[in-house]
């Protein structure tokens, strides 16, 4: 029962109100990184294998005396968060895939409206209903859009535990520094196994103010929060401006792990889960004599193109592996621009890419 | 005494304030306003007893009831 | 002389964009003078829908916020949960709330969200031009129902009042109509009772008016506040539906 679970887990967490290190599920790291930066309010919905974050939630943000709704739905969900996040306060929603889909009209509208929303997909096997597995088959429902119009997200993908709690942890200042929303992009591996995290982050207790949050007209003028944009020219200066913002981001925010790859002929791009058994295979090569490296994108928008295209070179091959047929590797593409060969290794719907295919495959591009 | 005003320059002369007058003191002008629109104004004064019908009935908040 | 009556505070001084003659703008007054007589417009965020009032906040002069179609009442729970201090109000459509936001509005209802719902129901979707909604009536023409609404096909009309008061979570639900000066009056009354519970913390309310949309229906002004009184009434009759407020 996943409440008992999420009971005992809090309970094993706070020994003498100090946070210490615990075996927990990604999942409820993710909790755990959320309210120590001081999330106000969790709107959720079950889902697999998302399914401990509102179970957690439901218990400790009730006992923190903060707000917790299982919404009517996900869209309802997403369109709480719209409101909390519109008066200035820290709201964040969480599902897998076909949930995501249906918050996309939501986060459209906090992208135009510049609303600073916490939105987590822990991915499962896709289209449709597809299955519960982990896997990364929505990285073009998160960095190319999802919802309509010219906008961006900042998302983020954690590859362990530990960075479900920290990259939470951070993500909503983040969202707010940028009046942008955020989304973490995980998969359904990372959000179910259990590993040691280190709860050392601080709970955050003071917020910027802010001057154009919605907290009622008191000695000042009313404000509104809108994307629809109608006269002339006004939408389009509106999109200007976001690119502007785009731009800043891109400029201030990448986030990459680099491994081993000064002098690395095959590099492997790969995030979250597929990035831990690539970095196993790469291990594994640099035993066999191999020069083989990691790029892993923590940031997969904005995307760490220039640190790709650093190392792009005619001699130098990448190989990306996602757990998909091939959705990233567009990107690799663009970043390495024709310079360097790029291959892709893939797999659906809950399939394993494991560390002895990514280790053949480098074998066989190291030739 | 009572009289209303009206902000013949937001009057879209729907007519609602005219149809609601108990006293038939509003009728529409036969110049067009700033907008297009026949305006409706106080024809007769000295019957307008003040009721404020035409104010609840005018959806841009034209009138203003004195009394 | 005095001056008794003029525009509310609560309204900002620009002009409205609805149509000639339209309910709306009698409603936003309605809106604005129960805020004014409450001495809430500080703390007051309003939930503007995807409608004809979709630019509610160009005339609210309070903060205001849009949300996707049919959203209000979500939206409108994130703002209250988080803010309870805030008096939190949607103002929605036929089709935002009825419709597209039926999920929305029944659960935000059976929470029991202590904020103030408007509803108004012209019978159509102005906005885009007339085109059949939930409330419209058996019989009616418009834009997708060009040989009148057929129950076979269509379906029949809903009464919102009658369906939420069938939640425990729902406190207070009237339904009246802005057809004529004596309706607004009392319609005046209901929408200040249903923010006066909320500022006493009485639970969730509801008003629903049923209003005129002259243009879509193509009538002119008066007589579509006739056709109200005539048709409307006889599918949508007025009254207090639930009182659990005493």
């Amino acid at each position: 029962m996943l409440s008992n679970v999420s009971r005992h887990l809090h309970r094993s967490l706070q020994v003498k109100n100090k946070m210490v290190k615990k075996l927990v599920k990604g999942n409820v790291a993710l909790c755990e990184g959320a309210i120590a930066a001081g999330l106000d309010a969790y709107f959720g919905y079950p889902i697999t294998p998302q399914n401990e974050v509102p179970a957690y939630m439901s218990r400790r943000m009730v006992e923190l005396k903060k707000v917790f709704i299982q919404a009517e739905s996900e869209l309802a969900a997403a369109n709480m968060v719209l409101g909390a996040c519109a008066t200035g306060k820290r709201a964040m929603t969480s599902s897998s895939s076909p949930g995501i889909s249906l918050k996309q009209e939501a986060i459209s509208y906090m992208a135009g409206m510049e609303v600073p929303g916490v939105i987590v997909n822990v991915q499962r096997g896709g289209p449709g209903l597809g299955n519960i597995a982990g896997s990364q088959a929505d990285y073009f429902q998160a960095v190319k859009g999802g919802g309509h119009g010219d906008y961006h997200l900042i998302v983020y993908a954690p590859n362990c535990a530990q960075e479900m709690y920290e990259i939470t942890y951070n993500a909503f200042d983040i969202a707010q520094k940028y009046r942008n929303p955020v989304m973490l992009l995980c998969d359904g591996i990372i959000g179910q196994m259990m590993e040691p995290v280190d709860f050392n982050k601080e709970p955050k207790t003071t917020f910027e103010q802010r001057d154009w949050i919605l907290d009622g007209c008191k000695g000042r003028e009313p404000r509104s929060l809108k994307s629809l944009l109608m006269q002339d020219g006004v939408l389009e200066q509106h999109n200007l401006d976001l690119q502007k913002k785009y731009k800043t981001i891109e400029e201030n925010e990448v986030k990459a792990e680099l491994f081993e790859v000064e002098d690395a002929e095959v590099i492997v791009v790969a995030y979250g889960i597929s990035s831990r058994i690539s970095k196993n295979a790469i291990k594994q090569a640099r035993a066999k004599g191999i020069k083989a490296g990691l790029i892993r994108p923590i940031t997969l928008w904005p995307f760490p193109s220039k640190i790709l295209s650093k190392y792009a070179k005619p001699s130098v091959k990448f190989l990306t592996v996602e757990f998909s047929l091939g959705q990233m590797v567009e990107d690799v593409k663009l970043a390495v621009n024709g310079i360097s060969r790029v291959d892709f290794l893939g797999r659906a719907g809950g399939g394993i890419v494991s560390d002895k295919d990514v280790l053949n495959k480098i074998i066989e591009l190291a030739k | 005494m009572a009289k209303i005003t009206v902000n013949t320059d937001r009057c879209k002369g729907c007519g609602l304030c005219i149809n609601a007058c108990p006293k038939k003191c509003i009728d529409f002008s036969t110049e067009l306003n700033k907008i297009g629109y026949h305006s409706a104004f106080l024809k007769n004064e000295k019957d307008c007893i003040g009721c404020g019908f035409c104010y609840q009935m005018c959806p841009d908040t034209c009138i203003e009831v004195y009394r | 002389m005095e001056k008794i009556l003029s525009k509310p505070k609560a309204l900002k001084d620009n002009p409205l964009s609805y149509c000639p003659g339209c309910g709306h703008g009698i409603v936003h007054r309605l809106v604005a003078q129960a805020i004014d007589e409450l001495g809430i417009r500080e703390r007051t965020i309003a939930v503007a829908p995807v409608g004809c009032a979709v630019f509610a906040y160009n005339y609210f002069n309070f903060d205001t916020t849009e949300a996707p179609h049919g959203r209000p009442p979500a939206v409108a729970t994130g703002i209250k949960r988080t803010n309870p201090d805030k008096i939190v109000f949607t103002y929605q459509g036929d089709g935002d709330l009825a419709a597209i936001g039926t999920a929305e509005t029944i659960h935000c209802a059976n929470r029991g969200e202590n904020i103030t719902v408007i509803f108004i129901n012209n019978a159509n979707y102005g906005m885009t031009g007339g085109q059949m909604a939930p409330t419209t009536l058996l019989g009616q023409v418009t834009e997708t129902t060009p040989f009148g609404r057929d129950p076979q096909r269509e379906g029949y009309p809903i009464n919102v009042c009658e369906l939420l008061a069938g939640l425990k979570g729902t406190k207070y639900i009237e339904r009246v109509s802005v057809c004529d000066a004596p309706h607004v009056i009392q319609a005046a009354k209901a929408i200040k009772k249903a923010f006066q519970n909320q500022v006493e913390g009485k639970g969730y309310s509801f008003i629903e008016v049923v209003s005129h949309c002259p243009v879509d229906w193509g009538k002119t002004p008066i007589e579509a506040t006739k056709w109200v009184k005539e048709e409307m009434f006889k599918t949508f009759p007025l009254g207090v539906i639930k009182d659990e407020t005493k």
